[in-house]
């Protein structure tokens, strides 16, 4: 049954090019994946040479919110996990995306992008495991 | 430069997840809900990033360097092993759990209250495991992204 009072393609579909123009930038002009998880991670294991462009892009992606913002008010969001679900859920996608090579944007944007078998093996386990957790979730304890 | 067009990339990125509904817990765990009421709003914003960035990839392979200089550093690994596919499991796990996933949770900080600062620590611990856990672990060749 599909969700219609939510579904928003128009506004999905805008955003999803603007993140797929987001990657594009970083691709040509500095020959870099927009993988958030491996950006943030590389931030962990300090190289020469190698944090400005990743302290610069987490700062981009910390001040959107101000910059969209000053164009509209943000839209209303719904964080239904409690404290103890954001720790675990947190813990699981920290070690999950490091050990995994990458998130919803470096396997799944960038990595099907490039008809990556990797990443598209990447990105299928974590559909699975998305939709599995939620439907344990919401419908077996929910 | 570089740095100059990294936090452009960052604020597009995060302008594009603001509008697609990405950094809305709810709507996210509303496409991961096959069983309940299922939104498809994000297989939409998927379909978009990819639209433009199969033209981006196709046009980087032609190119042997960037546009700002330096090598195109694309993944050359192409091994698909346990320590990929568990990782993505887990990662999963995470997303369906609390609804959020590494780029949108970092667009929601300045805005969101403690909900999605509790995550990023939590995230960023889990990260600081990895490195720990990997620097112990035997050196091997097959790190590279």
């Amino acid at each position: 049954m599909i969700d219609w009072e939510h579904f928003t393609p128009w506004s999905s579909l805008t955003g999803g090019l603007l993140i797929g123009a987001a990657a594009a930038i970083l691709l040509l002009f500095n020959g870099r994946i927009a993988g958030i998880s491996g950006i943030l991670g590389g931030l962990l294991r300090p190289m020469a040479g190698d944090i400005g462009w990743r302290m610069a892009l987490v700062l981009g992606l910390v001040g959107a919110p101000l910059v969209y913002g000053l164009a509209a008010p943000p839209p209303s969001v719904h964080v239904d996990a409690d404290m103890t679900t954001l720790v675990v859920a947190g813990l699981l996608v920290g070690v999950g995306t490091r050990y995994g090579s990458g998130c919803t944007s470096g396997h799944g944007v960038c990595g099907l992008s490039r008809l990556s078998p990797r990443s598209m093996a990447a990105t299928a386990a974590f559909m699975i495991a998305g939709f599995v957790t939620v439907f344990i979730a919401r419908h077996l304890f929910g | 430069m570089q740095v100059l067009m990294a936090l452009l990339s960052g604020l597009v990125f995060g302008v594009g997840l603001i509008i697609s509904g990405m950094t809305d817990p709810s709507k996210v765990i509303g496409f991961l809900d096959l069983a309940g009421k299922w939104d498809p709003s994000l297989a939409f914003v998927m379909g978009g990033a990819i639209l433009v960035g199969v033209f981006a990839y196709r046009f980087a392979t032609t190119r042997s360097q960037a546009i700002l200089g330096g090598s195109m550093q694309l993944p050359t690994n192409r091994r698909i092993d346990r320590r990929l596919v568990l990782g993505a499991l887990a990662f999963g796990a995470g997303w369906g759990l609390a609804g959020y996933c590494p780029g949108p949770v970092l667009a929601s900080l300045a805005t969101g209250g403690s909900k999605p600062l509790i995550f990023t620590m939590a995230m960023l611990a889990g990260m600081v495991i990895f490195e720990i856990q990997d620097r112990f672990a035997q050196p091997s060749e097959e790190k590279t992204a």
